[in-house]
């Protein structure tokens, strides 16, 4: 039991903390130095400590002690209770949902140095460890009830503000990610399909070779998911909650670092989106041609590579975080190319263009597999 | 009357994808290139320090002085206002309150003094107090316009510095008079219209450029003899 609370603790440490947490700092600063570069602008560059620079990497540290030290404003008509409590209701699903993402593979933590064939069935069972925080048979579905739970953290600071603009947001916000919500369902319903499975770790096993990834066996899925979820974390295009510069949004009244709760978790949820989408589309933590005990295929070509357990292990996690990375920047890239869509055309593209969309995708997933079975 | 365009959209439109795959290559384009060789970036570093990507530019930036890095301001640029002298270092202002009221942000305070010593030739009224707030100032240049008699400029090539409490951002006249410098103008604005006489002798700001001493200043701003763009 006490091994079982110290792994999890190891584990919540690196995976939320060290790479949930600093990543989506650091996307904080990417956001906009990213921005920068496409609109040809240097963007954030001058935080420093002393001559150390890191080409604007301090920005964050610097932005978190600003909002930090900044007074702690609390509008005299907010309704106070519901005040401090949704930014914590926004930040917390965002956080919550890493639970269940693996990010790494099952680890024998008394033969790293050996080259196994097979983890499973080579390692004492006290001896293996899951890089997932919990390893839920439910994986997905928890995964959907908590992040449904976001809504709540955008409604109630909305109300709670007692200002008509922020309540207004909190509506807007309350509407497109209910509105999405059901595309993102239905595009994963397509890999529970395929898979068959709910559980992110054995959904990953599952995607073994690149031919096996979800994004090859669910192109339109990936693409309706992709789609589903930028919206769901009310980003441009579909930044109607609250706009930057333009719209008021739902957490107007809100300062320091309240408001940095809200931003942060902003971020950490391009963070999940970006480990969901490689869990469920990218092949999660498989790295390709990787076996669990060294290459055996190089792109093609026949090798025999035996490596040990510990270095095919840290190649899986250095493949799962590059993947979010890359995630990640496309939703930034996609933030900066893209114009905002109207009201109207956001409803639209939800219920009329990506929800049909996504039934389909089902209806033709499932008469792929019938007709495959029946060949069989 | 109206006339009325219909496009044709095919299926291939109206997915978006490829519009969207599309965009993305523009900014991707955009980002790499900016990335690995700035040399899109249209940002001017004023006064700035030894960027990386900035050092290795092959092609140096106008202003581009080797170990020093600053960029200079342009010639034009309206920045600290100043108060001209007359040859023996008083202030050519003549306390007309033209500025003062022609200032839309009534940043401009003027108090009048008279010369006891002025001899019926003399200019008798002369600027007791002259206070201009920059924090208030909107830096329209209107009051550098209104002055008949070249008495106050903003070309000190120098910017408003940051300050810690408002009231060092209120500028005396004595400040004001310490980025001065005399002006070739008939004194008290009698005479021809000096504006004739800068357009008479060619460019002014080549002959009647301020002072070099004053522009030494922390933060790095230099005066050069072009606009840099």
């Amino acid at each position: 039991m006490l091994t079982f609370i110290i792994a999890t603790a190891i584990k919540v440490v690196f995976f939320v903390v060290l790479f949930g947490l600093t990543l989506s700092a650091i996307l904080t600063w990417m956001e906009r130095r990213q921005s920068a570069m496409m609109q040809d602008r240097l963007g954030p560059v001058r935080a420093n400590i002393g001559k150390v620079r890191l080409w604007g990497l301090l920005h964050p540290l610097a932005d978190a002690l600003k909002l930090v030290v900044k007074e702690d404003f609390r509008p005299p008509h907010a309704y106070r209770a519901l005040y401090v409590l949704a930014p914590m209701l926004a930040l917390l699903p965002a956080l919550l949902v890493f639970a269940v993402i693996p990010f790494g593979p099952p680890v024998c933590i008394d033969q790293l140095g050996a080259a196994l064939a097979d983890v499973g069935g080579m390692c004492k069972p006290d001896q293996l460890h899951y890089l997932q925080i919990a390893n839920l048979d439910i994986g997905l579905l928890f995964v959907f009830g908590i992040a449904s739970l976001g809504v709540y953290g955008a409604v109630l600071a909305g109300w709670s503000s007692n200002n008509n603009y922020a309540l207004l947001g909190g509506l807007r916000a309350a509407a497109q990610m209910l509105s999405y919500e059901v595309t993102m369902g239905m595009a994963v319903m397509g890999i529970f399909l395929v898979y068959g499975s709910l559980e992110p770790m054995s959904i990953v096993e599952q995607q073994s070779t690149m031919l096996d990834w979800g994004i090859v066996k669910q192109p339109l899925g990936f693409i309706l998911f992709f789609f589903a979820a930028i919206a769901e974390t009310k980003r441009a295009p579909f930044d109607i909650p609250e706009g930057e510069s333009e719209i008021v949004g739902y957490f107007v009244e809100y300062s320091g670092t309240r408001f940095m709760v809200f931003y942060l978790g902003e971020f950490i949820e391009i963070v999940f989106v970006g480990t969901l989408i490689t869990t469920l589309y990218l092949g999660g933590w498989q790295f390709p041609g990787l076996a669990s005990d060294g290459f055996h295929s190089f792109f093609g070509f026949n090798v025999n590579w035996l490596m040990p357990h510990w270095a095919v292990v840290a190649l899986q996690m250095g493949a799962f975080v590059t993947k979010v990375f890359i995630v990640c920047f496309f939703q930034l890239a996609i933030r900066w190319t893209l114009p905002r869509l109207r009201y109207d055309q956001l409803m639209a593209l939800g219920w009329k263009g990506l929800l049909p969309a996504s039934i389909f995708n089902v209806v033709l997933t499932a008469a792929v597999m019938l007709a495959l079975q029946s060949v069989k | 009357m109206a006339k009325v365009v219909s496009i044709k959209r095919t299926l291939w439109d109206a997915l978006y994808l490829p519009s969207i795959i599309k965009g993305l290559g523009i900014t991707l384009r955009h980002f790499f290139v900016n990335t690995f060789t700035s040399r899109e970036i249209e940002t001017l570093r004023y006064g700035e320090w030894d960027l990386p990507d900035y050092k290795d530019n092959p092609a140096k930036p106008e202003g581009w002085r080797g170990k020093k890095k600053t960029r200079d301001l342009p010639d034009r640029h309206r920045g600290l206002h100043r108060l001209m002298k007359r040859p023996d270092g008083s202030a050519r202002c003549t306390a007309c309150m033209m500025c003062a009221t022609v200032c839309p942000a009534n940043c401009i305070h003027i108090e009048a003094g008279e010369r006891e010593d002025a001899t019926s030739r003399d200019i008798e009224k002369y600027p007791a107090t002259f206070v201009i707030d920059e924090l208030v100032c909107v830096v329209c240049g209107l009051c550098v316009e209104a002055c008949p008699c070249d008495a106050l400029r903003m070309d000190s090539q120098q910017m408003m510095k940051p300050v810690a409490h408002r009231d060092d951002a209120v500028q005396q006249k004595d400040q004001l008079m310490s980025r001065g410098a005399t002006s070739i103008a008939v004194d008290g604005g009698a005479g021809a219209d000096w504006r004739n006489e800068y357009a008479r002798l060619g460019d002014a700001r080549q002959i009647y450029r301020p002072d070099r001493s004053f522009s030494d200043d922390p933060i790095g701003y230099r005066i050069r003899n072009t606009d840099s763009k």
